[in-house]
């Protein structure tokens, strides 16, 4: 009996699918179903991604065998998508993650920190946001070579400080809550504080902001991948075979559409996952459920 | 137990609070009585070291035997809540509200005892029904928005009292609360310092409550103790002529011989309000709004015995019948 009771309080509230809200279950469909076509990539995908076939080249939509036509090489435009959903999701998830644990940190140290040290990196992280991302890349590309990793590393530098500047002002606020002040006078460490009451407080506000920057990601790698600063052939990735579309707009319209639909469907997906989670984790919404 | 000497707060060069003597024994309720912005506010967080950092403090405070001005933070931290616990002002912006009300006592509870995390959780509930709130299930697995002020306050409360503290400090605890809920937080801090035996600072400007919780009273006005003695003396007889006009402008209380004359049923208000810092006058800092002004009054005031437990800083005090 005593056990079944203990610590009874730290197990959440169930919440039943049917109360979640819809923005959360349709984007996270979404998400889930690009998550699982790039994970499927490794194992099997419906051709060869990188074998030329010269004899089946510009094929239309709902062609036998191939069912969004093939490309200018005669390579399958679903095996295309599939490859290009693994490479987009892996620069949006690895440059987001990255610059979002570096961005919290350094917003919730700033916060924390005197005002004079404050000002200093405040006015550092202004000038941060005002560099221009896409400049960073090409920048970056002619001096380590473009490719994936020229892209990661750009999106990471254009987020830290727009991830910290978004953290410090609710942080701020956070600290200078009468439960915070009794942290500290109990004798409990800046950090601790910090990971333990004010991180819990602004997590809402990182979620939103991680789903923006990942859907934010997804189009800049698409973007930079369409100016070439990108995925380098023959990896696949959704903006490169945009590019490669784009003369033959004529010819093949539909080579541009699946993968801009691809894009769109993937920054909408992660918007709506974004939105659901905000509105899952708010604990004033937490009653109703 | 506690005892305050000669202590000075000042603030951009400003006194904000000035206390010669205040003392509270083992078990002994302690009312600190005064207008908003007299600095009895300022008086309690100097006990505890949470004054601004703008000010600074000289004198001593001593809470068994330890002195507890210049203390280091680090040690300062281990007197809060282990000997002296803090029940706030509003409960509301005193609760983490994304942690569980369990999560935040147990937090308390470890913090400052060798209660290991896995046994913390019979320590919650018997804190819980400690301060009389119900169905501890559904409270421990709440978050602090789905409580009500009253029962929010009784887990602060409970918090406060989490490592048995020798002192209680109570910073205005019904401010913010509904006129219904506050009788039942008066009587269960009451009842909880008699139970434990602690010690009791309980900060208010409703004389009429502190007379009802506390043993000794001390009238604060402008940083400086007016007048301190057992609670039913400073009220029934005051001396000083700010005791005197505050009980007089409160609709609860007993009429004091100075009513008589006036006009029947009529509440009587003190004219004008507390100055703002520094433009306090010399000598009685109430003298600016004192109807029995005297020359002397402009002098500095001394505390003044008045038959042994008693002490007032009047220079024109209310002389006792009979």
């Amino acid at each position: 009996m005593v056990t079944r009771l203990k610590k009874s309080w730290s197990k959440p509230t169930r919440a039943r699918l049917s109360n979640l809200p819809a923005s959360l279950l349709i984007g996270g469909g979404l998400v889930g179903f690009l998550v699982c076509v790039a994970l499927l990539s490794f194992v099997w995908t419906p051709y060869d991604p990188i074998t030329i076939d010269v004899r089946n080249r510009y094929l239309p939509i709902w062609s036998d065998g191939h069912i969004l036509g093939t490309d200018k090489f005669g390579r399958d435009v679903l095996t295309q998508l599939i490859m290009g959903a693994r490479n987009s999701l892996f620069v949006s998830v690895v440059s987001t993650l990255v610059s979002l644990v570096i961005g919290t940190l350094l917003g919730l140290y700033v916060a924390a920190a005197g005002a004079r040290l404050q000002n200093i990196i405040s006015r550092g992280v202004d000038v941060g946001v005002a560099i221009p991302g896409i400049l960073v890349a090409m920048v970056l590309a002619t001096a380590i070579g473009p490719g994936n990793a020229a892209a990661i590393t750009a999106i990471i530098i254009w987020f830290i400080p727009v991830s910290a500047r978004v953290v410090i002002g609710p942080t701020m606020q956070v600290l200078s809550q009468d439960y915070i002040e009794a942290a500290f006078g109990y004798g409990r460490t800046k950090w601790f504080v910090l990971f333990n009451h004010v991180l819990p407080n602004i997590s809402s506000i990182i979620i939103v902001q991680a789903s923006v920057m990942f859907a934010a990601a997804i189009l800049i790698e698409a973007s930079l991948s369409f100016l070439g600063v990108g995925a380098q052939p023959p990896t696949a990735s959704w903006g490169r075979t945009l590019k490669e579309a784009q003369p033959l707009m004529e010819i093949a319209p539909s080579l541009m559409v699946v993968p801009g639909l691809a894009i769109v469907i993937a920054v909408l997906g992660f918007n709506l996952l974004g939105d659901g989670l905000r509105t899952y984790y708010d604990p004033q919404q937490a009653r109703k459920r | 137990m506690l005892t305050i000497r000669d202590l000075k707060v000042t603030i951009a060069g400003h006194t904000v609070a000035e206390v010669e003597m205040l003392e509270v024994r083992e078990g002994q309720r302690l009312g600190l009585v005064g207008e908003s912005g007299s600095g009895k506010s300022m008086i309690v967080m100097s006990i505890l070291g949470l004054q601004p950092k703008s000010a600074s403090i000289t004198g001593s405070i001593t809470f068994n035997g330890q002195e507890l001005i210049g203390l280091s933070d680090k040690k300062m931290a281990n007197i809060r809540g282990s000997l002296i616990g803090l029940v706030p002002q509003d409960p509301t912006k005193s609760l983490n509200p994304t942690m569980r009300i369990g999560k935040q006592i147990a937090e308390a509870i470890t913090l400052h005892s060798s209660i290991k995390k896995n046994k913390a959780d019979q320590r919650v509930r018997e804190l819980i029904s400690n301060v009389r709130l119900p169905d501890p299930d559904r409270i421990l697995r709440s978050y602090p928005h789905q409580l009500s002020g009253g029962q929010q306050q009784r887990v602060l409360i409970a918090m406060a009292i989490a490592s048995n503290p020798m002192m209680l400090i109570a910073d205005e605890p019904t401010t913010a609360l509904d006129v219904t809920v506050q009788g039942e937080i008066l009587q269960l801090i009451l009842t909880l310092s008699r139970e434990l035996g602690m010690g009791l600072i309980f900060v208010s400007h409703e004389l009429g409550v502190v007379r009802f919780i506390c043993d000794e009273i001390a009238v604060i006005y402008g940083g400086h103790v007016f007048e301190i003695g057992p609670a039913h003396a400073v009220v029934n007889t005051p001396l000083h002529r700010y005791t005197e006009a505050l009980i007089s402008a409160n609709i609860a209380m007993p009429k004091t011989q100075a009513d008589i004359g006036r006009e029947a049923g009529k509440l009587q208000s003190i004219d004008g309000s507390v100055p703002a810092l520094g433009t306090f006058p010399n000598g009685c800092r109430f003298r600016n709004r004192c109807v029995y002004e005297i020359t002397e009054c402009a002098l500095p005031v001394p505390m003044q015995n008045a038959d042994g437990s008693r002490f007032h800083r009047c220079r024109n005090p209310i002389r006792e019948k009979g």
